[in-house]
């Protein structure tokens, strides 16, 4: 449901105050008000599954005798443990095939739809549910992954959930939470040539830290964020739990109706009217106030890249790695110290001088057609470098349908890449797409953390530019840092 | 649940900044559809160090966890609180959760308690001093009691009222739901025909 308008909230003192995006989409879910310190049971609009956090959860149900009680409002795809390669084929671990089967089987058992591998609709689950016009303004959604803050690029409030939470909204469509803080970020002004939605988030993270975010919900706003398109908006939102903050929200606009607009279920006729009228209220009230705010100026951004092993630990392109022993606060001196040992890099080392093995393009982060075609840019009429192993993975099998049918796949491969099936890949790890011990990634996903791509693994995160430009040059580029292509 | 009302264990100093779940445990245990068993993947990569906290026998038998800040970053999964669990943890202190792996701790009865990082250290500093000391964390006062070498120190914690009480009850999160299944059968006839529905498929 969404707000009718914007009513005032009437404060103990009786002035009244505006509200702010999350407290409007918060309010207008409120099964019930929990009383003397008991949280509010919040209505759950869409709940999204997937492989790995569910099967427990229908053990639960199971256990307890009790039915999904709203499969009309849950979706389920197949995305962590995926196979990106030979998919026709049975999954060559027989731990992961049982993961998929038994996702199948308790889809079949309960009633819900499922995107299964090989399937159009079958792709990252944060990709599917946008591409299918089924994430909307003012809706609530959730899912057992941490990543589920990118629906929030659409005016949701959507965040990520555990299993035990995962079974309770199965059973329940509701969960028992606490109102979040809310914090503004905001971006002036506009992005230079070269710098992305994945340059504002890495920024983000960098200045407020990986648990600045805690407890909070953060609304982007600014006219760096408004000139964004919604595949861009998706990508800041998307790394707002690395920041510490469960969501992150974007106010919707002209840009999130022409997105949704013809989307399989994308409301249509008077619905849409109905439901564009209810959503244009979305918007922070300008008498409503923030816990806390930060402001960033977008011309002063540049392509952003993480050096160590929490996603905090970023910097400019242009600048060297960091000396831990300038580092003020102890405990984030040692940080950096054990994160440059295991990164296995030297204080003072210029960024650009790094060189990587593998460059990963995809995830829920960067993995749509948007990014895909920025990257194809960088690379047509190029040869990678030598000895440097460049996987592309599509966010979905439409992303990558897409992405054939204007022909990107034969860039990338004329280009010495590997094109591969959707899925979650070499961000996790999970599937058989992972670094060995000490190689070293250039990756558009979004979690550097040790052994995250694979145990031992050394991962930069960078945008899809960087990635493409690193791919051409061997170590951490930009486009600007390449020669003229030979052809175009 | 089980309920949690007082524990006495081996306290276990962690002195690592931003643990993310995958440290806790890494992607690939996350295959398995069982809830039990995780054990073996809780810091799976640490735990190949010989100098590693859980690898000198003093403390192997070890059920109170004391961090760094920025405990639990990262990932959703659940499997974290089931690995710290499974190996026998039921307490984790730290200055700092994230917000997810709170959430999913008191569901599954793995007490989460914020201690100030000054506190942190010195516990952390009498833990090494003596391995094997034990602690005693009582939920019904909030307090963590060591029994250091020499002589026993208190710090206070902090926790949510709402979910102090729910570990102490044992209680069952859907069971109290569904106690209020009338208010979300209303509710859901408020909610405008046009937000969509995944059935049926288009």
């Amino acid at each position: 449901m969404v707000d009718e308008g914007h009513l005032a909230v009437e404060r103990p003192g009786g002035a009244a105050v505006g509200r702010t995006l999350a407290q409007k989409v918060w309010d207008a879910h409120v099964v019930r008000t929990g009383a003397g310190g008991e949280p509010d049971l919040l209505y759950i609009d869409l709940h999204l599954i997937h492989e790995v956090t569910s099967p427990q959860a229908f053990d639960g149900l199971r256990l307890a005798g009790r039915p999904v009680r709203r499969p009309d409002l849950t979706l389920a795809t197949e995305d962590h443990n995926v196979p990106t390669t030979d998919i026709d084929r049975p999954i060559a671990d027989p731990v992961s095939r049982t993961q998929l089967e038994t996702l199948r089987t308790n889809c079949a058992e309960f009633g819900v739809r499922l995107h299964q591998l090989g399937d159009v609709e079958q792709g990252i689950v944060h990709v599917v549910g946008p591409q299918l016009g089924l994430t909307q303004p003012g809706m609530t959604v959730v899912c057992g992954d941490s990543h589920t803050s990118t629906h929030g690029a659409f005016g949701a409030l959507a965040f990520g959930i555990g299993t035990s939470e995962v079974e309770h909204v199965l059973a329940t469509q509701t969960l028992p939470l606490k109102p979040f803080k809310t914090m503004a970020v905001t971006v002036n002004g506009s992005l230079p040539q070269g710098a992305t939605a994945k340059d504002i988030i890495l920024a983000v993270i960098a200045r407020i830290g990986t648990g600045g975010g805690q407890g909070y919900v953060l609304e982007y706003r600014g006219e760096a964020i408004r000139a964004l398109s919604m595949e861009a908006r998706m990508t800041v939102c998307n790394m707002s739990i690395e920041a510490g903050a469960r969501a992150g929200m974007i106010a919707p606009d002209q840009t999130t109706f022409d997105y949704l607009k013809g989307r399989p279920h994308a409301p249509s006729g008077a619905d849409w009217d109905a439901a564009v009228a209810a959503w244009s209220q979305l918007q922070t009230d300008a008498d409503a106030t923030f816990d806390a705010e930060v402001v960033f100026d977008a011309a002063d951004l540049e392509p952003f890249v993480t050096w160590g092993t929490n996603p905090g630990q970023g910097l400019p392109l242009s600048a060297s790695v960091p000396d831990p022993a300038e580092l003020d606060d102890e405990s984030e001196r040692s940080a950096a110290q054990r994160a440059l040992e295991y990164m296995g890099l030297t204080p003072g080392t210029p960024l650009r001088r790094i060189a990587v093995d593998t460059v990963f393009i995809g995830s829920c982060t960067n993995g749509r057609i948007e990014d895909l075609r920025a990257a194809a840019e960088v690379v047509q009429g190029r040869v990678k470098a030598d000895g440097v192993r460049v996987l592309v993975v599509p966010g979905s099998e439409r992303v990558r349908q897409q992405a054939e049918a204007e022909g990107l796949d034969k860039v990338f491969r004329d280009f010495g890449a590997e094109w591969r099936n959707a899925g979650c890949s070499m961000c996790l790890g999970m599937n058989p797409d992972q670094l060995a011990p000490r190689e070293r990634s250039a990756s558009t996903s979004n979690r550097n953390f040790e052994g995250r791509q694979g145990k031992g693994g050394r991962t930069h995160l960078v945008s899809p530019l960087v990635a493409a430009a690193t791919a051409v040059r061997g170590t951490l580029s930009s486009p600007a840092d390449l020669e003229p292509a030979t052809s175009s | 649940m089980e309920k949690f009302v007082s524990h006495t264990g081996i306290g276990v100093p962690l002195r690592r900044s931003n643990v993310d779940t995958d440290q806790i445990i890494p992607a690939v245990y996350l295959k398995r559809v069982t809830r039990t068993g995780f054990e073996d993947g809780l810091f799976a990569a640490w735990r190949s160090d010989p100098d590693f906290v859980l690898n000198q026998e003093a403390f192997q038998a070890g059920s109170v966890l004391v961090a760094g800040p920025d405990f639990g970053t990262g990932s959703s999964r659940e499997h974290a609180v089931w690995a710290l669990k499974d190996y026998g943890f039921r307490v984790v202190l730290s200055s700092r959760f994230a917000d997810i792996f709170r959430g999913n701790s008191g569901k599954q009865g793995l007490l989460t308690a914020v201690v100030d990082q000054g506190d942190i250290e010195r516990i952390q500093l009498a833990l090494e001093a003596v391995p094997g000391t034990e602690v005693t964390v009582d939920l019904a006062q909030r307090r963590v009691t060591v029994a250091a070498a020499d002589g026993n120190f208190q710090v206070g914690f902090e926790v949510d009222d709402y979910t102090r009480w729910r570990l102490m009850e044992g209680l069952d999160d859907i069971g109290l739901t569904l106690q209020h299944v009338e208010a979300i059968d209303a509710f859901e006839t408020t909610r405008p025909q046009w937000l969509p529905v995944t059935l049926p498929a288009r």
